[in-house]
């Protein structure tokens, strides 16, 4: 294992990340103040998944990982989906 | 560990203490094995809990009317009795106690992977049972909302909610490291040779086993921290006056709890799988079908929640999906059966004590399955929803199938695990008694929840009292079968034959050590050459 090259991030990139992550935090703060009524939930949803997208790659590495372990993710990502959208077939046919 | 070691390889796990004595031998230990019977031990002890508590409730039935205890303490007495036989026996049963023992052993390896994290999975659990058990006692009263928590009662009743909650989201952390361990233990450290297709069906269980106690366990630690929130600090989650939905939560919890009924019963499926092709002398029907039906099981279980919830109001598109989804669940559990069953066709079958506790557990999952359809359609749901029907079917299953495969597992691995050999003739005694209370305590059920007998009430009219008297009887019954299997194993343990190696004839590697293995398992890692479940 000890052999193995680790990519280094600069804390530059750490920093740029930090600051994006506190815009995006922001932002979903703000956009309470707009009505968008059922798209609310959508907007913070999606702000969510960005800020979590940005943690996963750099903070947590999967960008410099093995290209198996982006792929395990994105399945596990994908059964998320696939659980909310089976939940939204009650809420949004109620 | 080190090469001075091999000179005392042939002294067994058991003698093996470290240098420690009396109970940190056992809290102390990093060894798989002894982590597997600390599981084992406590798990037995909580059941005793669970069973009591169970009785009671049967004895209150026997009657109409106030016979032992009033309302409330019969809706506490359910709710714990769930909650302990859920979280505490039936989710960690199978994989932590038979998982951690026979999973390295099975698969060629010393130990699992973070042997460390294992042991801190068994603290964990205790911490959480003790969390869980202490809602009995502490000041507000037992929790009496039922096991599942519904909202909007579980933040609204003044009863210990809080430790009750707390607990099921300790234990959680548990299985989901557990899960972990095995999932790099069974990638990482299979003998040489063992491809994936030469793995037994054991092992193949834990791992889809593994997969849902990672993925579905934090659904419900968000959910039961979501409602400590709510509890705590009325956030509003789940309180339609909030803006909040009640519905959310009945899904939120079942994300996890529905798939959670597979962390009980594949395992459960994996140890019968091991058992009937030992006894029938013959390799396993369909090794493949088994396993991809595992896989199956793994994942569509995680689609159909759903099905908990006809009555509670979702949308007609949700129904017809979560109806549609229950059904296509049904279909790999089916082919299980299936194998098992062409395994035993024209095998040699010696009809030794594990071999019953198979058979029967075919025969009550079999119940328990097919009730579960009956369930899963739609319009005969409303009818029986949330009636006696419910407790049999998932009893059958639950109880049935995991607690079944439970014993069948203890009374085949038993002489491996202590070295020695119980008294077969109780062994027979006490899974018949069982096996006859058994029926006789659910089959009852599934009579009065078609007759309209709610769950959960303390009391019903007179015209059920014939069928609860049968079911109470049959409780007494099996508790008597119950405490013979328990005396006998515990007997035998300490005072029972020496067993031989491989006193069943079984193929796969444990029954190529010694009985009891000794601390590492294998002198040297084997290298496997042939398929499992391969007699000549
Ligand atoms: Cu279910």
């Amino acid at each position: 294992m000890a052999e193995e090259k680790h990519h280094i991030t600069s804390y530059k990139t750490y920093l740029l990340v930090l600051v994006a992550l506190i815009i995006f935090t922001l932002l979903s703060v703000t956009i309470t103040q707009i009505e968008l009524s059922r798209w609310a939930t959508v907007a913070a949803l999606l702000i969510a998944g960005i800020k979590s997208t940005f943690v996963l790659l750099v903070f947590m590495h999967l960008k410099f990982d093995l290209r198996i372990f982006r792929v395990m993710v994105g399945l596990i990502i994908s059964l998320l989906v696939v659980v909310i959208f089976i939940t939204m077939l009650d809420f949004l046919f109620r | 560990m080190s090469e001075n070691k091999q000179h005392d390889a042939q002294k067994s796990y058991l003698e093996e203490t470290g240098g420690r004595k009396g109970i940190f031998k056992w809290i102390l230990s990093t060894d798989h094995k002894r982590i597997g019977l600390l599981y084992l031990y406590s798990i037995m002890s909580w059941f005793f809990i669970g069973v009591t508590l169970g009785v009671l409730m049967k004895l209150e039935l026997i009657a109409p009317g106030i016979t032992i205890m009033g309302a409330q303490s019969y809706n506490a007495t359910f709710t714990v009795h769930g909650v302990i036989m859920i979280f505490l026996i039936v989710i960690p049963g199978l994989p932590a106690v038979f998982g951690n023992f026979m999973l390295p052993i099975q698969i060629g390896a010393k130990d699992v992977a973070f042997p460390k994290l294992n042991l801190l999975s068994w603290y964990i659990y205790i911490a959480g049972s003790i969390l869980v058990v202490s809602s009995l006692f502490a000041g507000g009263g037992p929790p009496d909302t039922g096991w599942t928590f519904y909202a909007p009662y579980s933040f609204k009743t003044g009863t210990n909610m809080l430790p009750a909650v707390l607990g099921a989201f300790v234990l959680g952390f548990s299985s989901i490291l557990t899960g972990l361990n095995f999932l790099v233990t069974i990638h990482r450290l299979r003998a040489p040779g063992m491809t994936w297709l030469k793995m037994p069906v054991f092992p193949w269980t834990l791992y889809g086993t593994a997969w849902i106690q990672l993925l579905a366990t934090p659904i419900v630690g968000i959910t039961l921290l979501m409602v400590i929130g709510e509890r705590i600090f009325n956030i509003g989650f789940f309180d339609p006056a909030k803006g909040g939905d009640p519905i959310l939560y009945q899904h939120l919890f079942w994300i996890y709890s529905h798939p959670a009924v597979y962390i009980m019963i594949l395992p459960a499926m994996g140890a019968i799988s091991e058992i009937i092709p030992t006894f029938a002398r013959k390799t396993i029907f369909g090794y493949r079908a088994i396993i991809v039906s595992t896989l199956a099981i793994a994942f569509v279980g995680y689609f159909v929640w759903g099905h908990h919830m006809f009555t509670s109001g979702m949308s007609g598109t949700a129904l017809f999906t979560f109806s549609i989804l229950t059904f296509i669940v049904a279909i790999p559990s089916a082919i299980k059966v299936f194998n098992w069953v062409s395994t035993m066709h024209q095998g040699s079958i010696s009809a030794d004590v594990p071999f019953l506790w198979a058979a029967s557990f075919i025969f009550v999952f079999m119940i328990g399955g097919l009730t579960g359809l009956i369930l899963g359609a739609l319009a005969v749901n409303v009818h029986v929803h949330d009636t006696a029907f419910v407790v049999g079917h998932f009893h059958f299953i639950v109880f049935g199938g995991t607690g079944f495969a439970f014993f069948g597992a203890l009374h085949y691995w038993f002489p491996k695990i202590y070295g020695r050999m119980y008294d077969r003739a109780w062994a027979k005694t006490g899974w018949i008694i069982f096996f006859i209370g058994f029926i006789t305590l659910y089959g009852p059920m599934f009579y009065l929840g078609i007759r309209g007998m709610p769950r959960r009430y303390f009391d019903y009219l007179p015209d059920y009292h014939g069928p609860n008297i049968i079911s109470s009887l049959g409780a007494l019954v099996m508790v008597t079968g119950f405490v013979i299997i328990v005396i006998n194993l515990f007997k035998s343990a300490r005072s029972g034959e020496k067993a031989e190696m491989n006193p069943w004839g079984g193929t796969n590697l444990e029954w190529r050590i010694p009985s009891p293995p000794p601390l590492e398992n294998f002198d040297e890692i084997p290298t496997i050459d042939k398929a499992t479940y391969k007699y000549d």
